[in-house]
This record gives C-alpha cells, structure tokens and sequence, in this order.
C-alpha cells in the first residue's frame, strides 16, 4: 500500500512538470503550427520574474500570477515585433524562435549573472506512504491541475475561447465571418507564454532558475507536445499522462537517466504508430 | 562574372553547370592551395573545421533542398561517423579502415532508419521531429557512458567527457606517417570541393531530376511510375554517409569525440548555417557554415560579453529579411545590379 | 582599480588582450620591454560559465598585480583572453591559435576534465606549457600540465575522516555527477569510508542535465543512510540541495559535498537550504586568515564586486602566482626551462602554502573543511595542513617518466 502511494506520487509529480513546461508550448502549436523553440527561456524568464518579484518582498501566491502576466506581455510584444511575419514559414519560426531564444540567454546572464537563484518557500513536508516529499509539491500538482482546467474553461466557456478554436479549426472562415485572426493568433501566443511564464514561476522554489534552464526542459516539452498532436489539452494530457507515467516508475525503480531514455524511446514507438500524434486523428477536440 | 556566377548557382539544379561555374571551382582549387602561404597553422586549423562542418551542412541541404525531407538529426550520423572512428581507430592501431567505416557505418543505420521511416510513410515534420528525437536519445545514452564497464574492445567510451586522444589519419601506404594539420586541412578542403561537385553533377542525372521532382510532387512522380520511397531511401543513405564523412574528418580534425556532436544545439546549429546561407543552392550552407563558424571564434575573443546575445540578433534578422538565406538573396541583388538576364528568362528559355 | 575595457586592447590578430594601464608599466620601468604573453581560455558564455567568471577575474588581476610590481624577469606580462562559450571545438581551435598565431608563452584555464584533455595534446605537440586551475579527479601524469586545484586524494582525506568519525557519519550514500569526476571521486569516497569502518550504501550517479531528484530522494529515505554525499555538478544539480532541503533537511540527515562552494553554490542557494552542509575545499573567503582576508579585500577592491570569490576564482590567482614564481626561479619565460623549475616552486597564497610537487606536477596545499551556518557563509572546524596529492603520486612519477602524457584511472577494489 505504501509502495503504490509513492508510485502514485512519483507519477503525478512527474506528469504535473510535464503538463507545466509543455502547454504553453502545445497551445501555441496546435494553434498557430508555431513551434517555439524559446519556451524552455520563456519558462526561464517567468522563474526570474518569480525571483525579482520575491526579492521585492511579494508572497509567492501573488508572484506566480504576476511573473506569468509579465511572461504573457513579453509574449505579445515577440509575437508583433517578430512571429507575426512568419505565419505558415513553420521552419523559419523555428530559427527564429532559436534566434530569440539565444538573445534570451545572453540578456539575461549580462543582467542577472550566470549563477541560479532560488526563492525559498517554506510550506513544511508531507508523507507519502512513509516518505517526507516536499510540501511544495502538492502546490506544483494543484498548479499542473488549475492551469489545465483553466485553460478548458477559458476555451469552452467563454466568447473568446469560442473565437479562438475556431479560428484554429478553420481560419478562413473565421476571417469570412469578421473576426480579426491577427489579433487571435496575438491572443493565443500571449495567453500561451502567459501559462509559460506562470509554469517557470511555479518550479522556482523546487529547481531554481538560472539563464541555461531552458535547455533542461525545450526536448521533454517538444516531445510531449509533438505526441500529443494537434489538439494541446487533450494531446498535453494525454502524452503528459503516458511519459510522466514511464518517468516517474522507472526513474523510481532505477534511474533518472533510464527513465528518460525509456521515454525517448517510447516517443519513437509512438510516433511510428501514430505519426501525427495521440490526437492526430481526432476529428474534434479541444 | 559575378552576376553570371550567381545565375548559375541559382539555376534548375537539373541543369548543366555552366562553364563560368567550372572556372569558380578551378578557383576555389586554386585558392586552396594558395592559402597556407598567408595563413598560419591556427588559420588553417579553424579554416579546416569549417570545411568538415560544411561537409555536415551540405549533407542536410541535399537532402532538404533537393527531395524535400528535412533531417533535424544529421548529428545522428556526423556522432556515429565521430565515434566509429575513434574507437576503430583506437583498438586495431590502423586508420584506414576505420575511416572507411566511418563513412559506411552511419550509411547502414540510415538504411535500418530509412525502411523504418520512409517506408513507414511518416509524413514531413514528423520524419524531422524522430530524426531530432533519436539524436538526443543517442547524445543521453553517449552520456550514460561514463562507466568502467562500457568499453569497446580497449577504448573506454567515457560519456560526458568523450574520447580524447583520437589518433591522426595515418597515410595508407605508409602508416609511418601522420597527417598534421595543414594536412588534414588539404584533405578536407580536397574532400568538400570533391563533394560539392559530386552533389551538383548527380542532380544533372536521371536520378537527381527524379528527386527534385519528388520534391515538387511526390504523388506525380509516384503516377509516372517512380517508386519515390526507392528514390529517398537512397537520398537518406547518401546525405547518412556524407554526415558520417563529416564526423570521422571532425574526430581527425580535433583528436576528439564527444557527446556534444550528437546533441541538440549542434543539431539546431546545422539548421541555421543551413538556413542562414540558403538551402536552395549547394554553395549556400558552405558559406553559412563559414560565416557562423568565423563570427562564433571571432566573438570569443572580442570581450563582447554574451556571445549568444549577438548570435541569436542575427538570426532573427536573417529570418525577418533575407528568407531565402544569404547567397540567393545576394544572387538576386547582383543579377539585378549588374543586369544579368535574369533567371526567369533563363529559365523560360531552356524549357523551350 | 575596476576592470574595464580600456584595459583591453585589440591585438594584430583580432584577438583581445588584457594589458596593465601603460601608466603602471611606465611607472614600473617596463614598458618598452617585450612582453611575456598567457593565454586563457575560459568560458565567459555557455552552461560551464559559473565556474569561470571570477577566475577570468582573478587571473587578470595577478597579471597586473605582477606588472605593477616591475614585472617578470624585467619584462611585462600580457594576458590575451578566449571565450570558449563552453565548447571544446572552441577549446581546441583557440589554444591551436594562442600557442601558434598569438605565440603566448602559456596557457592557462579550462573548467571540464574534457576540455583539459582537448588542451593537453596541443600543448603537448607544440611544446609549451598549461596550468589547470581547477579542481578534478585527479590522475594526470604529464610535465607540461600543471594541476593547482585539490584532487580526491587531499580533499576527501581530511573530509572523510571528519565526517565518518568525529560527526559519525557511519553510513553514507553517494550521489555523483555522471561523468569522470564524478565516477573517480565516488570510487575514492567508497574507498575512504570503508577504510574508516564506514559502509557505503549505494552510489547513484546523476546525468548533468537531471534536475527532477524526486525519485532519487524517495530511494534515500528508503536507504536510511546517516549522511548524504554529494559529488554533484553543474547548475542543474543545484536543484538537489534545494529539493533535499524540502524534503529531509541537514536536520535529519548530514550531507557533505566535494564540489560544494566550489560554484559558489552557497550563494546561490537560500540560506536555509545551504545551512549544516559540510565541504572541504582549499579555499573560501571566509577563511579568515591574514593571507585570505587580503586576497579577498584586493579582489574587491580590483573589480568592484563584493561578493563571494571561492574557491575557483582564487585558484586561477593560485595558478598565475605559481607559473610567475617558476618563471622566476628559472630566470626565462621559455616553457622547458619553466618545466625543470617547477618542482618544488612555491608560493605564500591566500589558502596557505603551495607547493608544485615534481613528481606529479600536482600541487601541495591546505585543505580547510568546513561547514556553512544559517548567514550563507562558512564556519572553519578544522585545517589540514600541507596534504599531498596522494592518489595521483601512486601513480605517476614524471622524475622516471618524464615523457609519460596518460591521465592514470586509479584501480581500487
């Protein structure tokens, strides 16, 4: 009973991570086609804010939300000054996002220095089936879980949400009947860089943040999102559920780089058999 | 001449060169050789690197540019090509097979990779996003490798920190001798000029028309009869082989291997030296690999700072105002310029 | 006297040079002499640039500071700097440029074990002269490299014994970089432990780029060890202190780093994650000696910060002072005669005496151990003086073997 608690955790800790670095990144994707090689920096930029934000003296719960804000601002103005001119170049996106991402690295370390920094939380430790796990990793779950049902309440139940997926199911049409794609597709990056932004706030007290962070998370997220397809909440969780499940036991059972090898090869595996992804063949979705 | 030179780069690369081109590449030859009197040994050693990584570059824009299918993981084979080298190398004291094996190794696997992807039918972005996925997955087991107990014959493998010591190229008629580095640089410039006009002839032939055309329309080229997977599995296997050349002239250019030369930044870095110089012709990603290379030591000892910083403004100028890359966006201004009948009509004219 | 870039001046090449302000070299009657040049070659850019930014620092006020004292053999030194942005194509192609086109008389630098073994066969076929300032997993045996960091066979030797018996840390569990370093030290840790009567419960090694150690802690707890030891690497492992802090805390369980504070982790850390960690290292600023407190004074007031230096900054002063000695006693910069000097070469520095030993061109040192308390800094227990690098005299001897170059892997079992 105790071992299979600790799975549990292990395996809810590890999709948790996953669904936060890789749903911005799989909104904008199944979106735009954008693939933004800068998410793993975006996630880098929203922990520094957390970092800023704490030293001014902020509690964590209002420094999440406003790193994520920020993250979400600086996300518009990439969108208008460079992605915009780069709709339906899928590969130039991708040097460019590259280009961005370099830029991002080199301001921050002139800046902030090369060295990590860290925002202490102190919310105590709890026991999972005999063992001490953080107290802050309950936070990271529940985080993992509001950003999701966020995200499907904005989608499902309000105007915008409407405008948006239809938008993304057929933008000629949507620009037939007026609405301006544009500035959806602005939306859709900022609010995408926003859940970014916020997911790098979140992981900041657990794994720090310093200006080479992204590398550590780009090719899991990239992953993730290519698996999951299309569709970024269903694919986000399902691929999350699916390589988070081999992560967590595996990594439990052995080793952390045995799990990540294991997840790697499972995603090739995966892509064999569903080229397109988890979602790829679903007609509707969200 | 220029203007003329610029057409011809630009030119359906079905065509014949013309005789402006041969007189360029009698002058690359030239200049080769005439090189090492003005450079020293430090100049012919960066100048050499550029010439193997050009060699990767071009393994990628082949691919891409003339039968569409974009390759993220061409660091699958330089890696395998690095490594089969080195331990080759290492264990039975001879160089000249394990150069060779260097090349047909990484071959092999693309033929194994190849059946599995192209005749599983993945569709373009995927084939590119496994080829990146199994580079990483071969940078993170190379990693894993630091152990005692992974050993290859006698050569530890030695994860992270990789191989050092990998031996020189030995001549082959005459073990004795060594290749020192104004030799390799002669070998690796002969090999690139060789490689470039190899690559620009085969897409006159049959067989080149038949890529580009599978580039155009697969379907179509399918209609007329072609078996087009036929067709990229030897594309993939070619572009596999030249990669694997550029990883065993790297292992002899530097005496070492490393992870690295599977991992995910030098992947992206073939991409942009692809895209910077222009994936369209075969001269471009040689001068993107140049340029990058030259900018990226010249920065290091500048005390600018951040190198990244500069890097990444760069290529977000390249996207955003030379699409093409540099070579045909320069091609286009100096045929403008110089008035140059353009390629539209040369184009209009040859299909007549 | 800040570092700026007025000090740095364009060479014919296109490389940059750092040179002394032509007022300190007038005023120390040099300055139409030509000058003796050191390469270095660190990461200013890239993942490995913690480790390199204060040692780039710390070498260019050596370089001065020697200047402003009238130089070296009557003549100036210039320092020409390469950024290898932390990678060892970069390594390669600048040390080939600094021995052949900028003809520097040696280098100095590298932060991996790999990028040193990209180094050495350069310097080795153009016959010059490196210095290593940096700890390593010892094991070279080569006489135109200079090792002037700690090896496992001086730190864990005053470390080990610390920890097992007088903090009774009997049952130890081993997390280690996976990679060379990490794989030499944790065999050195097992190795001392059980020499100590101590038990090793499991070595875990820890690829660099892991930074979730949920799973790894869970195993821990299982194994119920009294300390934790950490031969861990890089900006991603920093995590493990956090996340070991959250979870079990140097409350309830000891835990000794062999490359903590070396990155300045300290600082880098909350003061609560940091505190009761045990280290051995063979400098930190807070040594508080005469010697350490006006090295630290000197660096602040050279570059204008005021933070931590540690141990790897100090150790690229470490290893221009040594080179600088050596050049002295052998009169002439030239890198043979430098070699044949440097046996025995040594200097009063800011850790304590250090002393290259000819057998193994590795240095002889004082090895402070330590332990951080609640305010991010440290708390002396105990010096060992003058310890030797033992491991790597087991295995080489440069006074036989002066033409040996391998770097030895020690057998233990």
């Amino acid at each position: 009973m105790d071992s299979l608690m600790i799975y549990i955790y292990q395996v809810a800790f590890s999709f948790s991570i996953l669904v936060l670095i890789s749903l911005g990144l799989a909104l904008i994707f199944g979106m735009m086609k954008v693939i933004n090689l800068a998410q793993g920096e975006f996630l880098m930029l929203g922990a520094y804010f957390c970092v800023l934000f704490s030293n001014m003296g902020l509690p964590l719960w209002i420094t999440v939300p406003l790193a994520g804000l920020a993250v979400g601002a600086f996300g518009v103005v990439v969108e208008r000054t460079v992605i915009q001119f780069l709709y339906g170049r899928v590969l130039d996106t991708l040097l460019a996002t590259w280009g961005i991402s370099l830029f991002m690295i080199g301001i921050i370390t002139t800046i902030a220095g090369p060295q990590s920094h860290s925002v202490s939380v102190d919310v105590g430790r709890i026991s999972v089936g005999g063992l001490a796990v953080p107290g802050y990793s309950a936070i990271i779950i529940a985080g993992a879980v509001v950003m999701l049902a966020g995200t499907y309440a904005i989608w499902r139940y309000t105007n915008l949400g409407l405008i948006v997926r239809g938008t993304m199911q057929n933008p000629e049409m949507s620009r037939a009947l007026g609405t301006n794609t544009s500035l959806i597709y602005m939306f859709t990056f900022g609010f995408g860089s926003a859940l970014t932004g916020l997911a790098g706030a979140l992981l900041v007290p657990l794994f720090g943040a310093s200006p080479t962070m992204g590398a550590l998370y780009i090719s899991k997220a990239f992953i993730a999102v290519i698996s999951g397809g299309p569709w970024p909440l269903i694919g986000t969780i399902s691929a999350s559920g699916l390589y988070g499940g081999i992560d967590g036991v595996i990594s439990y059972l052995y080793s952390p780089v045995l799990g990540e090898i294991c997840v790697l090869l499972v995603a090739i595996g995966m892509l064999r058999l569903l080229p397109e992804g988890i979602t790829g063949h679903m007609r509707k979705g969200i | 001449m220029l203007g003329y030179l610029f057409r011809d780069f630009r030119r359906p690369a079905s065509e014949r060169p013309s005789i402006v081109w041969w007189v360029f590449v009698a002058l690359l030859a030239a200049t080769l050789v005439y090189l090492p009197h003005q450079l020293g040994l430090a100049g012919l050693m960066d100048l050499s690197v550029i010439f193997v990584l050009a060699l990767l570059a071009l393994s990628m824009s082949f691919l891409w540019g003339y039968i569409g299918m974009l390759s993220f993981g061409q660091t699958v084979f330089f890696g395998m090509g690095g490594y089969v080298y080195a331990v080759a190398a290492m264990n039975w004291g001879t160089t000249t097979l394990p150069f060779l094996l260097g090349i047909l190794l990484p071959m092999a696997f693309a033929v194994l990779l190849g059946f599995f992807m192209i005749y599983g039918r993945l569709s373009d972005i995927y084939f590119s996003v496994m080829t990146l996925v199994l580079t990483l997955i071969l940078n993170k087991a190379m990693r894993a490798t630091s152990g005692s107990q992974f050993v290859v014959g006698d050569v530890r493998l030695n994860g992270q920190n990789g191989i050092p010591g990998v031996p020189p190229l030995q001549v082959p008629w005459n073990p004795t001798v060594t290749l020192f580095i104004d030799h390799v640089y002669y070998l690796s410039g002969a090999i690139l000029i060789l490689v470039y006009v190899g690559l620009r002839l085969l897409l006159t032939t049959p067989f080149g028309r038949i890529m580009v055309g599978v580039r155009e329309n697969e379907k179509r080229i399918e209609l007329l009869g072609y078996n087009s997977r036929r067709y990229k599995l030897v594309a993939f296997v070619l572009s596999g082989g030249l990669a694997g050349l550029s990883g065993t002239l790297f292992a002899i250019w530097g005496n070492f291997v490393a992870p690295e030369m599977f991992g995910l930044g030098r992947a992206a870095e073939v991409i942009i030296w692809v895209i910077v110089g222009g994936k369209a012709t075969l001269i471009g990603p040689i001068v993107g690999v140049g340029l990058i290379q030259y900018l990226t030591t010249w920065l290091g000892m500048q005390g600018v700072g951040q190198v990244t910083l500069i890097l990444g403004m760069i290529l977000i100028i390249f996207v955003l105002l030379f699409k093409e890359g540099l070579v045909p966006t320069v091609g286009n201004l100096l045929v403008r310029v110089l008035g140059v009948k353009s390629n539209d009509a040369a184009k209009k004219r040859d299909h007549k | 006297m800040k570092l700026s870039r007025r000090q740095f001046t364009k060479l014919a090449s296109g490389g940059l040079a750092f040179a002394s302000l032509q007022g300190t070299l007038s005023s120390a009657g040099i300055a139409s002499e030509a000058p003796i040049k050191i390469g270095n070659i660190l990461d200013q850019t890239g993942g490995l640039n913690i480790y390199s930014l204060k040692q780039m620092k710390a070498v260019a006020m050596a370089v001065d500071e020697i200047n402003a004292a009238g130089g070296l053999v009557g003549r100036p030194l210039e320092l020409i700097f390469y950024d290898a942005q932390s990678s060892n194509q970069l390594y390669s192609q600048y040390a080939t440029q600094a021995l052949l086109r900028d003809e520097v008389d040696t280098i100095h630098g590298g932060v991996t074990s790999s990028s040193r073994e990209v180094i050495r066969p350069i310097v080795q076929r153009f016959e010059s002269l490196y210095f290593y300032n940096s700890l390593y997993e010892g094991g070279v045996c080569d006489r135109r490299h200079v090792s002037t960091g700690m090896v496992p066979g001086q730190q864990l030797d005053a470390l080990c014994p610390y920890v097992v018996n007088e903090r009774g840390g009997k049952k130890g569990y081993i997390l280690a970089a996976d990679y060379n370093y990490g794989h030499i030290t944790s065999r050195w840790l097992q190795k001392y432990i059980r020499d100590l009567g101590g038990e090793d419960l499991a070595v875990e090694f820890i690829p660099l780029d892991v930074s979730n150690f949920s799973s790894v802690i869970a195993r821990i707890q299982d194994a119920k060890p009294d300390v934790v030891w950490s031969a861990l690497v890089g900006a991603a492992h920093m995590s493990f202190y956090r996340q070991f802090h959250s979870t079990i805390g140097t409350d309830q369980m000891m835990l000794a780093g062999t490359t903590y504070s070396i990155g300045r982790e300290q600082v880098e850390l909350s003061p609560e994650e940091g505190e009761g960690i045990i280290l051995a290292t063979s400098f930190y600023d807070g040594l508080d000696t005469p010697a350490a407190n006006d090295f630290v004074r000197r660096f602040h007031e050279y570059t204008g910060e005021t933070d931590y230096i540690g141990e790897y900054g100090e150790s690229g002063y470490r290893g221009i002072a040594l080179w600088a000695e050596a050049v002295r006693r052998a009169g002439n910069a030239e890198p043979d005669a430098v070699i044949e000097a440097l046996g025995g070469t040594s200097v009063e520095g800011a850790g304590g005496l250090y002393t290259i030993d000819g057998q193994t061109n590795h240095t002889i040192m004082n090895i402070h151990v330590a332990v951080q308390n609640d305010k991010q800094e440290f708390d002396a227990i105990k010096t060992f003086e003058q310890r030797q690098p033992v491991d790597t005299q087991l295995v080489c001897n440069l006074n036989e073997n002066p033409n040996d170059t391998t770097q030895y892997e020690v057998q233990l079992d």
